[in-house]
């Protein structure tokens, strides 16, 4: 009896634009998860030849190593300008601010800002995880009420620290971005959700529209000091009821 | 015969920027330069350029950084406490090696101090101000025509070393109108293809970074390359300009409009028969040392003249040492100094 041919078809393959280094990041942290998923969506939209990526300082400070397109690195909070200077000279190319809490909310809170309402068209991928990871677990403007961090080690008090600030909220206050949603990666379907806000954000830009902002939640294990399956359920116990999922804007 | 045209400083530096295609321009304001932006903002819409007016001098800067790792030429201009601000981003486009053109018109300090012309930024500007083993070249002007011609000048430099180009004017300067003949584009072409972020189109990927974690010596590596390129530049860069020290028994030392203030002194002290000389660093860094060295031998006396309280003289003497007598004479809180008084601080001595 004659062996049937059999077609083998890749179901998952790593995405072209993701490089083949390993990562440095902490088992059950979130950024190889991103970085895996804005590599699929550079590879679907075709755009890996025309992409320039600027890593912020923090726990993605090496965002470029792993993305295989024109990387750019942007002194802490300064992102934003560093996309606005980017865009500017080249404004047929897709640029990609990579930004965590501390970066996008703390001390770059004016760059935050001020590129979203002059309507940069740049995409701002925003990864709330609720504290300072590379310096080791400080508070940051996102860290929850009574959280403890190693500079809220009694848990952070809004009398004194104020309260976390919701950034999607904040933006979402201008009249120039074109689109701005929260979405997490803790779990699978959640993933799926953040590829495709990511799709939007950068098709956004990609039609000239305007500026979009992505804010995806999500996990610091180490920085949180909880197994990698607690903390994913954490983002979803404590983070997301004050943090809300959604599409905030969609124009 | 190109014709005169009347400008002030700050414009001045604007149209020669866009001669030299400057077209990306980031600043914000602070007096005493508002007219470079207000003349970028005229201009810039109508030769395909950008303007910008940032949310600060620190947005502004990083956006030079961005405009220049795209691989355009782009500048910025600020006054003293602006140029603070201004600092972070230039240790970061030092790091990453990449050109730009600061323009700072120096206002009196420290703090919000006042917006009279002042130099009180010279340590700022030549010895770092920001972190890390950097220079950047630091060019002190005097004149209008000075500011336009340097401002090219500056945009090449720039290319040509992947660093920061300072234009250390002051508020005077940066104010005064002067009858100018505009520059020509120098006609320099810079490659930037191997490096500027421009989408890895059949390339492997550019990066633009100043951090260097691995391997373990290669932020060491870095710094040498820096440093050598350093030590070219005050090998092949150095300017000065020298007016009547070929016979001068008297040295005069001064940049920016301090030097000018100067000139007229010598023309004083000459006319009432003291033989007075005036030596002005135009490169601030590179530091002009060993032609100050052939200039100041055998001086009765070298007299330093600044608005500030004695900065540049310390380069002047680490350059002179103690060959020969060295005094300085330093006003302060954006006075400038007057011809009578350099002239009465040098003829003193000379009776």
């Amino acid at each position: 009896m004659p062996v049937e041919a059999t077609v083998l078809k890749a179901a998952y393959q790593r995405p072209a634009s993701l490089s083949e280094k390993p990562n440095h990041y902490c088992p059950g942290c979130g950024h190889g998860t991103i970085h895996k998923l804005l590599a699929q969506c550079i590879d679907e939209l075709g755009i890996r030849e025309s992409t320039v990526l600027v890593a912020p300082v923090g726990c993605s400070v090496l965002a470029y190593s792993y993305l295989l397109v024109d990387g750019c690195e942007a002194a802490h909070g300064r992102a934003p300008a560093v996309a606005t200077g980017i865009k500017r000279v080249h404004p047929d190319k897709t640029v990609i601010a990579y930004q965590g809490d501390g970066d996008l909310l703390a001390i770059g809170t004016a760059e935050t800002i001020h590129a979203a309402n002059r309507g940069e068209k740049i995409t701002v991928v925003f990864v709330n995880n609720a504290i300072y990871g590379m310096t080791g677990g400080q508070m940051a403007p996102t860290t929850l009420q009574a959280q403890k961090t190693k500079t809220s080690p009694y848990g952070r008090s809004p009398a004194d620290a104020g309260f976390p600030i919701r950034a999607c909220e904040l933006l979402n206050t201008l009249e120039s971005p074109v689109f701005i949603e929260r979405c997490a990666v803790n779990t699978v379907k959640n993933v799926l959700r953040t590829k495709r806000a990511l799709m939007k954000g950068l098709r956004a830009q990609r039609e000239g529209k305007g500026y979009s902002f992505i804010e995806i939640l999500s996990m610091c294990p180490t920085g949180w000091g909880m197994e990698p399956r607690e903390a994913a359920a954490w983002v979803d116990s404590d983070m997301v009821p004050y943090f809300p999922l959604g599409t905030l804007r969609d124009r | 015969m190109a014709s005169t045209t009347l400008m002030k400083g700050n414009e001045a530096i604007g149209e020669a920027a866009i001669i030299a295609g400057c077209r990306h321009y980031f600043g914000y304001p602070i007096t005493p330069q508002n007219e470079l932006p207000a003349y970028m903002a005229l201009r810039m819409p109508k030769v395909g350029g950008t303007f910008l007016q940032a949310e600060s001098e620190i947005a502004a800067i990083n956006m030079v950084f961005g405009a220049a790792a795209a691989g355009a030429r782009a500048m910025t201009s600020s006054s003293s406490p602006g140029m603070s601000l201004k600092m972070e981003g230039i240790s970061y486009l030092s790091g990453a090696e990449l050109p730009a053109v600061v323009v700072n018109m120096m206002r009196g300090g420290p703090g919000l101090g006042n917006i009279a012309g002042a130099q009180g930024d010279y340590f700022q500007a030549v010895k770092g101000g920001g972190h890390g083993d950097y220079h950047c070249i630091v060019l002190a002007p005097w004149s209008v025509q000075e500011l336009a011609d340097m401002t090219v000048r500056a945009f090449d430099l720039a290319d040509q070393y992947r660093i920061v180009v300072i234009i250390l004017g002051d508020g005077f300067v940066g104010q005064m109108s002067e009858p100018i003949v505009l520059p020509e584009p120098s006609g320099k072409v810079f490659d930037k293809s191997g490096w500027a972020l421009t989408g890895a189109k059949g390339r492997d990927p550019h990066l633009i970074a100043s951090m260097r974690l691995s391997p373990e010596n290669a932020l060491e590596m870095l710094n040498a390359t820096l440093q050598a390129k350093y030590r070219q530049i005050e090998e092949c860069e150095r300017i000065r300009e020298e007016y009547e020290t070929s016979d001068a028994e008297y040295l005069l030392v001064g940049f920016g409009l301090s030097a000018r203030i100067c000139r007229s002194a010598v023309s004083v002290m000459r006319k009432s028969g003291v033989r007075a000389g005036l030596f002005r660093p135009v490169s601030l860094w590179p530091f002009p040392s060993k032609e100050l060295v052939r200039a100041a031998e055998g001086k009765r006396k070298v007299l330093v003249v600044e608005m500030n309280a004695g900065q540049m003289v310390e380069d002047v003497r680490l350059a002179v040492g103690a060959s020969v007598p060295l005094e300085f004479y330093g006003t302060l809180g954006g006075i400038t100094p007057e011809v009578d008084g350099i002239v009465e601080r040098m003829v003193a001595h000379a009776r």
